[in-house]
């Protein structure tokens, strides 16, 4: 299992796994195996999604996380704070009020990460309406997603829009507006606030740039209890509670299933959740699809408000973010804060390009055609033999890619238990042997209970 | 390597089968993306033909090293006029199936603008056999 690059924010702890292998039967690129009564992981098939820590029954899978100290190794420390942060706790909680607690934990100031979501959609927009011959065009913003199209739907890589989400917009945004304040850059450290284990991955090692604007990434459990936790302990902050600033309704609204693709011109459709993800790409790849000119695809269902690190119902976080829009359905005052990225504009469109986004399948046999088509023929065989009923006694997801582990030389035909029925029936397989292969995959621990 | 499939008239909630299974292989195969949407391409005009004109078909494909060859053939109404039936619009499909939003008079000229070879053989009232074949290359990333 040799790694390939890609950085992952998911890791899993081996003392805490009990080998229950939920994560395996969930994963939608097939990422992980059993072995040793653990579960591992294939890097170069995860795309960070987080349906595996989604059903942990004991919390073995971790998130990646900064130590909040690294902050301060920068002078000036700014909070980039998603929609969704907000839109997790009641409406009597004001966001000012949010944001003080963030400046009291260490923050200097804090910005929307949706700032500059206007000047993505006119960038969208242009680059729709300029490639005519590329349709649909789908959106980067979820990095679940692109991964997912670089390893499994190649051949839509190009159908990518190759530009950063709004939180690196807003992140270049505060850079530049502190250096015009005569701040030096490596005095500043951007931090963004993660609802999900996609975008640490997409920050620690982004596809299409060489690195990311964003200096660490703070989990949003983290943030969300202690703001609440100030909060109930009404507690006033000492420090400076910042102003309210103007967020547009389509900005406060852009991380949510529907948020971009509502104001894209021509046909576009939303699709949340990975699997149904994955669904529709089949039929786009098959070109059953056609007359769309651009695809919103999100990882989570409710897209962002179901981020693996929220905490709350998504479905009233997104009731809430769609109230706040409401509310923000006015022509904002040109002096209001948030108003000054305006000044910007030119130097943020000029930065907002990625640069092309590689395939790197997962799905190949081997390099080269002929080595490909022999080791087909090897899982052919192979599947005759297996009983396809995907238990996954075996360590592997299904008997399908058990088959495909075999001819990659990374597991062996005995570790299926049909298998191994039959080989003791033939008498060449001893029940010890079956024994040790079982404990190969599940652990000595599972396999020696004292039984009365 | 070898696949064969079979394929119903008028079952449109199952046209695509074929192509979808074949791209599976071929992704495996590691074959160039852009090679195998030209592939799936050819192969789902195919099928959505026999599944919107005959009664029942049969695709087969042969994938050696360095081509994919696809068979298509159905027991279908057959081709009056072959050379007609190329060019770009024309269509003997029925209002019905006009409607779904096939038969727009893509099917056989969308395939030849995406095969290297293209055989077309058939009789009216019995039947058209589709061969296409098309070259194969590995990924080069
Ligand atoms: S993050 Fe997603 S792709 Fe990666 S191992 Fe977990 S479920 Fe699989
Ligand atoms: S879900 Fe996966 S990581 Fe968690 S205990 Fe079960 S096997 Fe281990
Ligand atoms: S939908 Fe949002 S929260 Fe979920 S993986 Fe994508 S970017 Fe992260």
């Amino acid at each position: 299992m040799k790694s390939n690059g890609f950085h992952h924010a998911l890791t899993f702890c081996k003392e805490t796994c009990v080998g229950c292998s939920h994560c395996m039967k969930v994963c939608p690129t097939q990422a992980i195996r059993v072995h040793n009564g653990k579960a591992e992981l294939m890097p170069n098939r995860c795309i960070d999604c987080g349906e595996c820590y989604r059903v942990c029954p004991v919390d073995a899978i971790k998130v990646e996380q900064d130590d909040f100290d690294f902050i301060f190794n920068y002078k000036y420390r700014v909070a980039l704070v998603p929609g969704v942060l907000l839109g997790q706790l009641s409406e009597e909680i004001n966001p000012r009020q949010i944001y003080s607690v963030l400046m009291e934990l260490g923050f200097t100031h804090v910005c929307e990460a949706e700032t500059g979501a206007e000047i993505l959609k006119h960038a969208m927009e242009n680059y729709v309406s300029k490639n005519p011959d590329i349709r649909p065009l789908i959106s980067a913003f979820c990095p679940a997603i692109v991964r997912l199209i670089q390893v499994k739907f190649p051949s839509l890589v190009n159908h990518i829009i190759p530009m950063k989400p709004p939180l690196d917009i807003a992140g270049l945004y505060y850079q530049e507006l502190l250096k015009k304040q005569g701040v030096n850059e490596d005095e500043i450290g951007l931090f963004y606030i993660t609802p999900c284990a996609a975008k640490i991955a997409a920050i620690k090692s982004p596809v299409g740039e060489v690195k990311s604007v964003i200096n660490g990434v703070i989990n949003m459990d983290f943030a969300f209890n202690k703001v609440l936790t100030t909060i109930k302990q009404s507690k006033s902050p000492s420090c400076f509670v910042p102003s309210d600033s103007y967020l547009s309704p389509q900005a406060i609204l852009w991380s949510l299933t529907t948020g971009e693709s509502s104001n894209m011109p021509g046909r576009s459709l939303a699709i949340d959740g990975i699997n149904n993800v994955i669904e529709f790409l089949e039929e786009l790849e098959n070109e059953e699809v056609s007359n769309i000119d651009f695809l919103e695809l999100r990882s989570c269902d409710e897209s962002c408000a179901g981020g693996i690190l929220t905490s709350t119902n998504r479905f009233f976080t997104a009731e809430r973010l769609r109230n706040r829009a409401k509310s923000a359905n006015r022509k904002p005052d040109k002096t209001e804060v948030g108003m000054e990225i305006r000044d910007f504009n030119d130097y943020l469109v000029d930065h907002l390009k990625i640069e092309k986004i590689e395939p790197r399948s997962m799905l190949k046999l081997d390099e080269n055609i002929k080595g490909a088509l022999e080791k087909m023929k090897k899982v052919n065989e192979l599947m005759e033999i297996l009983p396809y009923v995907d238990c996954g006694i075996c360590g592997s997801p299904t008997c399908q890619s058990l088959a495909e582990d075999i001819v990659r030389e990374e597991a062996e035909v005995s570790r299926c238990i049909f298998i191994q029925r039959i080989l003791e029936q033939k008498g060449t397989f001893t029940q010890q042997e079956s024994i040790d292969v079982m404990k190969e995959i599940w652990g000595e621990k599972k396999l020696d209970k004292d039984l009365k | 390597m070898h696949m064969h499939f079979e394929v119903e008239g008028g079952n449109f909630s199952r046209a695509g089968y074929a192509s979808s299974e074949i791209k599976k292989v071929l992704k495996k195969l590691n074959v160039n993306a852009q090679t195998i949407k030209r592939i799936v391409v050819s192969s789902y005009e195919a099928e959505v033909n026999i599944v919107a004109h005959a009664r029942k078909g049969k695709i087969s494909a042969t994938i050696d090293n360095d081509k994919i060859v696809l068979q298509c053939n159905d027991e279908g109404p057959g081709i009056p006029d072959i050379e007609k039936a190329m060019q770009q619009g024309f269509s003997t499909a029925s209002s019905e199936v006009r409607e779904m939003g096939f038969g727009a008079g893509m099917g056989l000229p969308n395939i030849k603008n995406n095969a290297d070879k293209l055989e077309i053989n058939s009789e009216v009232g019995k039947g058209t056999n589709v061969k296409i074949t098309i070259a194969l290359s590995s990924e080069t990333n």
